[in-house]
């Protein structure tokens, strides 16, 4: 006898039985989806998870209007691909409107404001639970999270009044106004990730390999030169050769030298780096406990 | 590199209080197999010299939470990951304490095997009984004794041998099938990674290369067949317009296409005409694979039924006895009082016909006067479901023999149970 399957596929199986207990459990359902590798992953997990089926889940999309253009560019073709139905959450528009306040200063983000968008999109779609990429490896905040994670009625996270978790069985029992976000990778690593993409050859934004962009130093961190974030005097702008180890909004994903133009040279890359991918994150520098902060008011 | 195409996923679990060296023994397994990244290394750097600290203290690496540092406790179970060439780990990382229960059954439910910290210096305690006993009850397949702080004992072999007779003696009453011991020191590292020259007299193996080589892939049940329906696909469209598929995740045995089958609740037989996989068609499906199964006649059949063999079906039964281990601080289990009931992916509600007795998880006593029922309690009960469920014993299949009691005023997960 030998029924043996290698990790990824277990990590898969895992995935898309959690998937499949969302479709099952909840009435409307939504995939957040932010254009990196993470929530690339997911779409592909739930096209396995329910084939021949469309995906149950609408796409949403919280837009902060500083993008990297080759994200919503990939965005496009993947909604296209899997005939998805995408709504698209602005930050830009919010704060039009005068709903949200931009930050000032030269580290001024719209990561922030994200959350309210958020939220915002949430009630108005009356979507019960909201799929997310977040991984537990990725930040210690995250690593007490469940996979069926409650949500009050303000979208706030409580760490101590968390449901336990046991077996495979999820308590998706709430009340009304109240939601759940879902995280069916929480198990797998940025490693899993890369490995698992490769061995499924799943098409990524060019972003992620190494190419040449004008970059500029802050605080020990490469950032893409953009419109979108002013330059201290001292700030020069020059060539290397980077990729992205995750995307986010321009304004505070960090760029990495790197000469890995391939996915089998990135897997090699990150087996031995000596970073957490999250370091070139300068939302999570703000302070240390900064991810749990944000999380309890609702981040993703 | 290995080829992580062949590496398996092994899931473990780590039962102690800081004093056992539990974060210790964490950290240097992620520091030895070189898992953890500059940026964490520095943070707990910079913490532990806020804190005053004089070395730096990689218990930091698994304590997560603002609120739990601020109190110098863990109140939850936190997941960590790690990987060799051979394998990659989850470990469910849970405190140790009489009131965090709940945790360890949370931790303990879904792994393989259960690493148990003992002092080299004091020994088996309560606590390293009720770890066991957890280990037990939930049915873990594979248990480790480490003894640590070997350092402290002159690794005395004397000592080993005498802390190994006496967690022998104690397991003797409990439902464990696999024990291994191995005496370590987190703190130097001794056997932990790399082999000690300390402990000459020591065959076995390091931590690492028992949880590299441990036989895992019997854990699942291969023999019984359980499909519990999760969610029926229908595409709808004109390309798949007759598609009907049973989506689910294999809980036993192994189905194979063309195998006759029998769906409960209603008896019906039938056979296995597609199995669709994550990759497409397969020949056959086995645990822990999700797969969408296609059946050669159109039967109404949703979530919450199974499909199983004619010969070999799960006990279809209203009446059931559990094992639970309660969760709520809110309120008590008591008789009479109505629950929601989550197995496999069905759903009823149940009453607790009656309490039978409590365990006393230091002594294994079966308390049946005092059967007041709290918070991190564990207690034998016997419950009466509104509608039939297709229950196996827990022993035999630890997905189709667990359930969850959830509280209809709060919503919140009350109980664990397992079926007896």
């Amino acid at each position: 006898m030998n029924y043996h399957i290698n990790h990824l596929k277990e990590l898969e199986a895992e995935s898309i039985y959690v998937m499949r207990e969302v479709a099952a459990q909840f009435e409307n359902p939504v995939l957040m989806f932010s254009g990196g590798k993470d929530s690339i992953l997911m779409v592909h997990l739930a096209y396995k998870a329910f084939y021949p089926a469309r995906i149950p889940f609408t796409l949403l999309h919280i837009d902060t209007g500083h993008n990297f253009p080759e994200t919503i560019q990939y965005r496009d073709e993947l909604v296209a691909r899997m005939n998805a139905k995408l709504i698209v959450g602005s930050v830009q528009e919010s704060i039009d409107s005068g709903k949200a306040r931009e930050e000032k200063g030269f580290n001024a983000s719209r990561n922030g404001l994200q959350t309210a968008v958020l939220l915002d999109e949430l009630e108005k779609g009356k979507f019960d639970a909201a799929l997310g990429g977040a991984r537990r490896d990725e930040e210690k905040a995250r690593a007490k999270e469940r996979f069926f994670s409650h949500r009050d009625e303000f979208g706030q996270w409580d760490p101590k009044n968390q449901r336990p978790e046991l077996w495979n069985i999820f308590n998706s029992k709430h009340f009304m106004g109240e939601h759940f976000r879902v995280f069916p990778i929480s198990n797998w690593t940025e490693l899993d990730v890369w490995q698992y993409l490769a061995m499924e050859e799943v098409p990524l934004p060019s972003l992620y390999f190494a190419h040449e962009r004008s970059v500029f130093e802050r605080d020990g961190v490469l950032l893409a030169d953009s419109e979108f974030i002013p330059k201290k005097p001292e700030e020069k702008v020059f060539m290397e050769t980077v990729r992205c180890r995750t995307i986010g909004d321009v304004t505070c994903t960090g760029v990495w030298k790197s000469d890995a133009k391939d996915i089998e040279a990135i897997i090699e890359e990150i087996a031995t780096t000596r970073m957490t991918e999250r370091g070139g994150r300068t939302d999570d520098k703000r302070s240390e406990t900064s991810m749990e902060d944000r999380k309890k008011k609702g981040y993703f | 590199m290995a080829d992580y195409k062949s590496s398996e996923l092994l899931r473990f679990t780590t039962a102690g209080s800081v004093d056992d060296g539990k974060s210790t023994l964490i950290g240097r397994l992620l520091y030895d197999s070189k898992s953890i990244y500059q940026d964490q290394y520095d943070q707990i750097k910079k913490t532990s010299e806020r804190m005053g600290e004089a070395e730096i203290n990689l218990a930091l690496l698994t304590d997560g939470l603002k609120s739990e540092r601020e109190q110098g406790i863990t109140i939850d179970v936190a997941y960590r990951y790690f990987s060799t060439p051979k394998r990659k780990f989850i470990i469910a990382d849970t405190p140790g304490h009489t009131q965090y229960t709940r945790n360890m059954v949370t931790g303990a439910s879904t792994a393989n095997v259960a690493l148990i910290l003992i002092d080299a210096r004091q020994g088996v305690v309560e606590q390293t009984k009720r770890h066991a006993i957890i280990a037990s009850l939930l049915q873990i397949p594979h248990l480790v004794c480490c003894i640590n702080k070997m350092d402290l004992v002159d690794f005395s072999q004397e000592q080993y041998n005498k802390i190994q007779e006496e967690f022998e003696a104690f397991a003797a009453k409990l439902d464990v099938k696999d024990v291994h011991f191995i005496p370590i020191s987190a703190l130097l590292g001794d056997n932990v990674v790399n082999r000690s020259k300390n402990t000459p007299w020591y065959e076995g193996p390091t931590l690492i290369y028992y949880l590299e080589n441990v036989h895992i892939a019997s854990d699942h049940n291969f023999i019984d067949v359980r499909f519990p329906v999760q969610y029926v696909v229908r595409p709808y469209s004109d390309e798949f317009h007759d598609y009907r598929g049973y989506a689910g995740r294999v809980a036993g045995g192994v189905l194979k296409k063309g195998d006759k089958v029998m769906l409960l609740p209603s008896g019906f037989t039938t056979t296995i005409s597609q199995i669709d996989g994550a990759d497409g068609e397969q020949e056959e499906a086995f645990p822990p694979q999700s797969v969408t199964l296609q059946l050669a006649e159109d039967f109404d059949l949703s979530r919450g039924d199974m499909i199983v063999r004619e010969n070999n079906k799960p006990e279809v039964t209203q009446d059931i006895d559990l094992m639970i281990c309660w969760f709520s601080s809110d309120h008590q289990l008591n008789e009479n009082s109505k629950y929601t009931i989550m197995h496999t992916s069905q759903e009823a509600r149940c009453v607790v016909k009656k309490i039978r007795y409590r365990l006393d998880i230091n002594s294994l006593h079966r308390d049946e006067e005092n059967i007041k029922v709290g918070m991190n309690d564990i207690a034998r009960i016997q419950i009466r479901t509104t509608k039939p469920l297709f229950a196996d014993p827990y022993r035999t299949n630890r997905i189709t023999g667990s359930v969850i009691l959830i509280d209809e005023g709060t919503n919140n997960t009350v109980a664990a149970g397992m079926i007896i």
